[in-house]
């Protein structure tokens, strides 16, 4: 029943040092920033409470498989032109293959291995394995067949999420959002949230864009609608402008002569003589040799400014453009000319990104959801304090403070972890508060059937402390099983729940199993009670 | 028996009301009850059998009222700017869209509507469309409290991993039950807590309260805790069996649901009281989930503990043998 007085200093000191944890979330934000970063850790609001934008994008990764099959296609080209194995024409993408036919006086085998060449081991954690980029395999009668392997795509995928997530940081930083997460969740999804964001329209559009610039030159070889009718030149598409440019088409050549990746900066600005927004661009050092030579021998042509195959504008050359800068004009507002400087800025996307699931809180939404919470936390928490009190007395006030020091102790665990709460997880509290209880029900109703059946005072306390303990761990485990469960399938808000849920269970085990007993123990040693009074 | 009855001897003043112990102490449960609780285990386990199937044949024919995790869609939650909110209008603006079917309800108070846009064909990128389009429509007539769009494959993978949540729980929670006790117990306590989700299902397609992902974390919620208390009243069987040697079955039992009686309801008073503060005070965000967990853990999970998982135990084989013992004595 007693503890000595060491073990009982350290159960003190643990429910204190927990509860410590919580001291953070009370303080103004400038009082804690000066403290050590593993003080300072506070719990976060979800974004069910705060208010914001939960949007779950998902890469194409079909898109990402094409790719890599028509660049494997062009690599099979070179090799072939480059050692003479055959017609080049005889390359071919069928399914997820390229196959290729041998030319009649080649040698299969060695044109097996030179394409065996192509094929790289690969590189990070998958290099232990052997594993190889490409599976070259003679199909017979001189047909040759290349395949890349799916770890050599999957990996191809995760280069291109990576990618994603750092444009996406990019771009969203630009747009001045406060604190905004973004995180890679399974394989090929991208979660990007922003507290406080009511309508997300802009930022959806902003990160959807791949934002593939190029510029090329307008073929005056038919007029677009002539080309709608018939057909476009082999070497030339029909591409319409944006709808603040008219939307009209243009035939365009497909050829590309500088793209965005030359780009080294671009800033929305206005034009000097019409003041309409504009956005001046920087190339790199070849992009604007690359560009200056075309504009020398294309002076009086059209050039188009083409982003994700639309056409948002396309000026004629007046003069040579040496320099390396220039500017795009389009009909923009200060808004579009700013949100394409970003565009710009950050880079093309490797892949199409599709939001796949959208979930918007507004302010006043949050707002009344920590009102609603926090009064029904303080009625629940209210009436099960009274209901104590009325059932066991004293000894109910014993309960009352174990309880008081659990949910401290929650909020302290939720502290130390970051953890996010949300709207769930203060119902996870408030229902800890009525099972906790249960464990010095548990207890207290023990030690009146012990007394029942005869035993003294002390030894009806110590018997029921004793034997209602193997209950308690018995009856919480299952309900923990529920908890991590939950933890695993759950995300967002019922994820929130899962995790008070659970700390709530360890607090309330570690409090029965220590703190209620202790508590009494010193009663005990004060009063001396000739009966148990409960 | 009078209102108000005051017994007084050496320990102490004692005050009733209604037969119940108030002072010094609530006593809710009077000490050493004999309720033959056994003995209903010929009208619970049929009336069990008929709720269930019950239940279960709601199911079927009338369905859950999935939510837009689990069949995707779009969800709107809109508070009118304008004083109350004109829903024959909103309903005449939205379904002139071209979306489909949009139901309008009033979500609360009279300035709040809930928009749901069923989810559009073409895939992914239809979805967030549809919001833009709804957005668009109603302009700013109205300030956008919450929106949730769910495309087509994560509901697909949210049904999927909820399902396999809930089944994986039950298995982990069996193998835990036949780690602790014999397999007969956790065989047991597995038959009573799929019956209180069954019915818990049952509850929610009669009510066709939103079945969404706070249902599956209300469901695990309710599994728990109905556990709790089998495992408290399992607990006291097992210490039973060991200590009253020459009990009949039956006898052992009920002693041992008696005398956990007490702390029972208790303990399901405090969790009640703690739900109903959820209920009343917590909002609608919460609302199905709080109700679900009142139905499952309050009315279902007390019951099942004392009058299916318990006599089960009989049927099982716990202690055959043990009535001709007593009859020896």
């Amino acid at each position: 029943m007693f503890y000595s007085r060491l073990s009982a200093i350290s159960i003190l000191l643990t429910a204190f040092v927990v509860c410590a944890f919580a001291f953070p979330n009370f303080l103004p934000k400038e009082t804690v920033q000066s403290w050590p970063s593993w003080a300072q850790r506070h719990i976060v609001l979800g974004l069910d409470l705060q208010g914001g934008s939960h949007i779950l994008f998902e890469v194409d990764t079909d898109a990402v498989r094409k790719e890599k099959i028509a660049s494997l296609q062009d690599d099979v080209r070179r090799v072939v032109r480059d050692n003479k194995l055959g017609s080049p024409f005889t390359v071919v993408i069928r399914g997820n293959s390229v196959e290729f036919r041998v030319g009649e006086r080649v040698d299969p085998q060695f044109a097996l291995s030179k394409l065996r060449e192509l094929s790289q081991p690969l590189g990070g954690i998958l290099s232990a394995t052997g594993q190889r980029s490409i599976d070259v395999v003679d199909a017979g009668g001189g047909l040759i067949r290349l395949t890349v392997t799916e770890p050599a795509i999957l990996e191809r995928i995760r280069q291109a999420v990576d990618q994603s997530i750092e444009i996406i940081e990019k771009r969203v930083n630009a747009m001045g959002l406060v604190e905004p997460s973004i995180q890679r969740q399974g394989i090929d999804r991208i979660l990007v949230q922003v507290p406080g964001l009511g309508n997300p329209q802009e930022l959806i559009d902003t990160i959807g864009k791949t934002a593939k610039l190029t510029f090329r030159f307008v073929d005056n070889s038919m007029s677009p609608q002539q080309a709608l009718e018939t057909r476009p030149p082999a070497e030339s598409e029909v591409l319409y402008g944006t709808k603040a440019e008219g939307g009209r088409p243009y035939l365009i050549e497909k050829r590309v002569i500088v793209a965005g990746e030359d780009l080294t900066d671009a800033q929305p600005g206005f034009d000097a003589r019409t003041s309409q927004p504009i956005v001046n661009f920087k190339f790199n050092l070849s992009g604007a040799r690359r560009f200056g030579t075309a504009t020398v021998e294309n002076v009086g042509r059209e050039f188009a400014i083409v982003l994700d195959n639309e056409v948002i504008s396309a000026p004629v050359i007046r003069e040579p453009i040496t320099q390396g800068q220039g500017q795009i004009s389009g009909n923009f507002t200060v808004e579009s000319a700013n949100n394409l400087a970003i565009l710009l800025r950050a880079g093309a996307l490797p892949a199409k990104l599709t939001p796949i699931e959208q979930r918007v809180v507004g302010p006043g939404l949050g707002q009344d959801s920590i009102t609603k919470g926090k009064l029904a936390s303080y009625v629940g928490a209210a009436m099960v304090v009274i209901f104590m009190f009325a059932t066991y007395g004293l000894f109910g006030l014993f309960a009352n403070i174990a309880v008081a020091i659990n949910v401290a102790m929650i909020f302290g665990v939720l502290s130390m972890l970051s953890a996010t709460l949300t709207l769930p997880g203060i119902a996870g509290v408030v229902l800890t508060v009525g099972i906790a209880v249960d464990s010095n029900v548990l207890i207290y109703e023990r030690i009146r059937e012990e007394r029942r059946g005869g035993r003294t005072t002390i030894n009806a306390i110590d018997a029921g402390f004793n034997r209602a303990l193997a209950t308690i761990l018995d009856s919480n485990i299952t309900t923990f099983i529920a908890a991590a469960v939950l933890y695993f399938i759950g995300t967002g808000p019922v994820r929130g729940f899962a995790v008070t849920l659970g700390i709530g269970i360890l607090t309330t085990v570690f409090t029965a199993f220590t703190l209620t007993r202790l508590i009494v123990a010193y009663w005990i040693k004060w009063r001396r009670p000739k009966v148990v009074p409960i | 028996m009078s209102v108000v009855h005051i017994d007084r001897d050496d320990t102490g003043t004692r005050i009733f009301l209604f037969g119940i112990q108030v002072f010094p102490h609530l006593r809710i449960v009077p000490d050493d009850t004999q309720f033959d609780f056994m003995r209903f285990r010929r009208v619970s386990f049929p009336m069990s059998a008929m709720l269930s199937i019950m239940a279960i044949t709601l199911f079927f024919t009338h369905g859950l009222n999935f939510g837009i995790d689990f069949v995707g869609g779009t969800l709107m939650e809109v508070r009118s700017t304008t004083g109350p909110a004109d829903l024959a209008k909103m309903r005449i603006t939205l379904n002139g869209l071209g979306l489909g079917e949009v139901q309008l309800q009033q979500f609360g108070t009279d300035t709040d509507v809930l928009i749901r846009v069923a989810q559009q064909p073409g895939g992914e990128a239809a979805q967030q469309a549809a919001v833009t389009k709804v957005r668009e429509a109603l302009g700013n007539d109205v300030d956008y409290r919450r929106v949730e769009v769910v495309g087509p494959r994560v509901s697909t993978e949210l049904l999927a991993y909820g399902t396999l949540g809930l089944v994986l729980a039950i298995v982990a929670i069996l193998i835990y039950l036949w780690f602790r006790f014999e397999w007969q117990f956790a065989l047991g306590a597995m038959i009573a807590n799929v019956h209180d989700l069954v019915l818990t299902i049952g509850f929610m397609s009669i009510t066709q309260i939103d079945f969404d992902l706070t249902s599956i974390a209300a469901l695990l919620t309710i599994l728990g805790y109905s556990l709790n208390d089998t495992v408290v009243i399992y607990d006291r069987i097992r210490e039973n069996l060991r200590k009253y040697k020459r009990l009949s079955m039956p006898d052992l039992l009920n002693s041992s649901v008696n005398s956990t009686l007490s702390r029972s309801i208790i303990t399901h008073v405090t969790v009640s009281l703690a739900l109903l503060a959820l209920l009343l005070f917590g909002g609608q965000a919460i609302h199905s989930f709080t109700a679900t967990m009142m139905f499952g853990v309050v009315l279902v999970g007390t019951y099942t503990s004392v009058f299916i998982a318990s006599p089960i135990l009989i049927y099982l084989g716990v202690g055959t043998g043990r009535d001709s013992l007593t009859s020896e004595s």
